[in-house]
């Protein structure tokens, strides 16, 4: 492998510190990464403007791809187009489930002021459930709970 | 020693940015004064993370007026004083019960939501307003819920409701440059809560030339005691 493929698998195995077992290109936020005069690049974007863990990713990026060989790093947030949740790739969808996170829908982004949509619980699959907050223990995630099992869950935001 | 205030020259553009970015920011500090203090466990998460959308908002504006300024975002939030503040009053109005946070937060919201999805000639702007959005969609939709429940609920809460919404009104001319939109979609949250719509009378104003209530110094003061006392101080 030359040094951009060595870079490129790099950055793209490098976590979410707030989700583990997810990596940077299961969340979709890994955008680009290219060799620019001897500097690599790695473009990625964030997904909520306050998100803490983005600091941490760009940190993370930078260590792995110097661990490669790069001498030169340089990590860039690209605002546009916007991130969401419909970038999460399949694998990601089904890691979401396995932690007990019910993963968004594709395509629900947009909810009316007083709409909810359906969300199945990531236990028993019923979609009889009723959200408890739509802010949850990070910016990415609601409180949701399940009235067929009756447990309470988080389910990933549609963003 | 302490640090001494920046100076900025302020174009059109970086003013447009500091306007978006302490709105941000100042209501973003105020809503976080309520970790710790909240009424439930949901609440405590939810404000939480409110505040936390809007000062990663004020961040990247910040970083937007830092690229026109040459200055940090640090040195934007924490180095300057009260008049050069650009936020509208009513951000910076303290907390007042929770009545007043959330109706300040739907009427605060409602002007942002519309201000970010009406679009911008600057594509940075448009850039940053395409994540902001989403997130304001939800500070909406969650301030309009609370303030149903206030105005629909007990006449205690009834009471607090209309109180809050009686101070403010005087403070939202500020937010809109065309109120007939947000009145449009605030009208049928305070029908719904029960609450009086007040008349549109004389409107407060200043923020955005730096003439700010008193109540900014002190929430600045908090705020910025820190960098100010320990200039790079880092975690």
């Amino acid at each position: 492998m030359d040094l951009l493929e060595r870079a490129r698998a790099a950055a793209a195995s490098v976590t979410d510190p707030e989700l583990p077992p997810l990596t940077v290109e299961d969340l979709g936020i890994l955008r680009d990464v290219r060799l620019d005069n001897g500097t690599i690049e790695v473009a990625i974007t964030p997904t909520y403007s306050g998100c803490p863990a983005m600091r941490e990713i760009a940190g993370a990026i930078e260590k792995a791809v110097r661990e490669t060989g790069a001498e030169k790093v340089r990590v860039r947030h690209v605002l546009t187009p916007a991130w969401t949740t419909d970038w999460l790739t399949h694998v990601a969808r089904t890691k979401l489930l396995a932690l007990g996170i019910a993963p968004p829908e594709p395509g629900q982004g947009t909810e009316a002021l007083f709409g909810r949509p359906a969300v199945a619980c990531p236990r028993c699959h019923s979609t009889n459930t009723e959200r408890i907050s739509a802010f949850g223990s990070t910016a990415c995630k609601a409180l949701h709970r399940c009235l067929n099992c009756k447990e309470p869950f988080e389910a990933f935001k549609c963003h | 020693m302490a640090t001494t205030s920046i100076t900025l020259t302020e174009t059109p553009q970086v003013q447009s940015y500091l306007a978006l970015a302490d709105d941000a920011l100042v209501l973003g500090h105020r809503t976080s004064e309520w970790t710790g203090h909240a009424p439930l466990l949901e609440e405590e998460l939810a404000l939480a993370n409110i505040a936390l959308d809007l000062i990663g908002q004020a961040r990247m504006l910040y970083q937007a007026a830092g690229e026109l300024t040459g200055h940090s975002e640090d040195e934007l939030a924490y180095l300057r004083d009260p008049p050069a503040f650009r936020n509208a009053l009513i951000m910076e109005l303290p907390n007042g019960d929770f009545a007043f946070t959330m109706a300040r937060l739907l009427l605060v919201s409602v002007a942002s939501d519309q201000k970010w999805r009406s679009g911008f000639a600057d594509p940075v702007l448009t850039a940053i307003g395409e994540k902001a959005m989403k997130e304001t969609a939800y500070h909406v939709r969650h301030s309009a819920e609370w303030l149903i429940r206030l105005g629909d609920g007990t006449v205690e809460s009834h009471r607090r409701a209309q109180d809050a919404v009686d101070a403010l009104w005087p403070f939202t001319g500020e937010l809109t440059a065309s109120r007939e939109p947000w009145l449009r979609a605030v009208a049928p949250v305070l029908h719904r809560a029960t609450l009086q719509q007040p008349k549109d009378g004389w409107m407060q104003s200043g923020g955005r030339t730096g003439r700010h209530t008193e109540h900014l110094g002190h929430l600045l003061a908090e705020m910025q005691v820190l960098p100010r006392t320990y200039p790079g101080a880092i975690w």
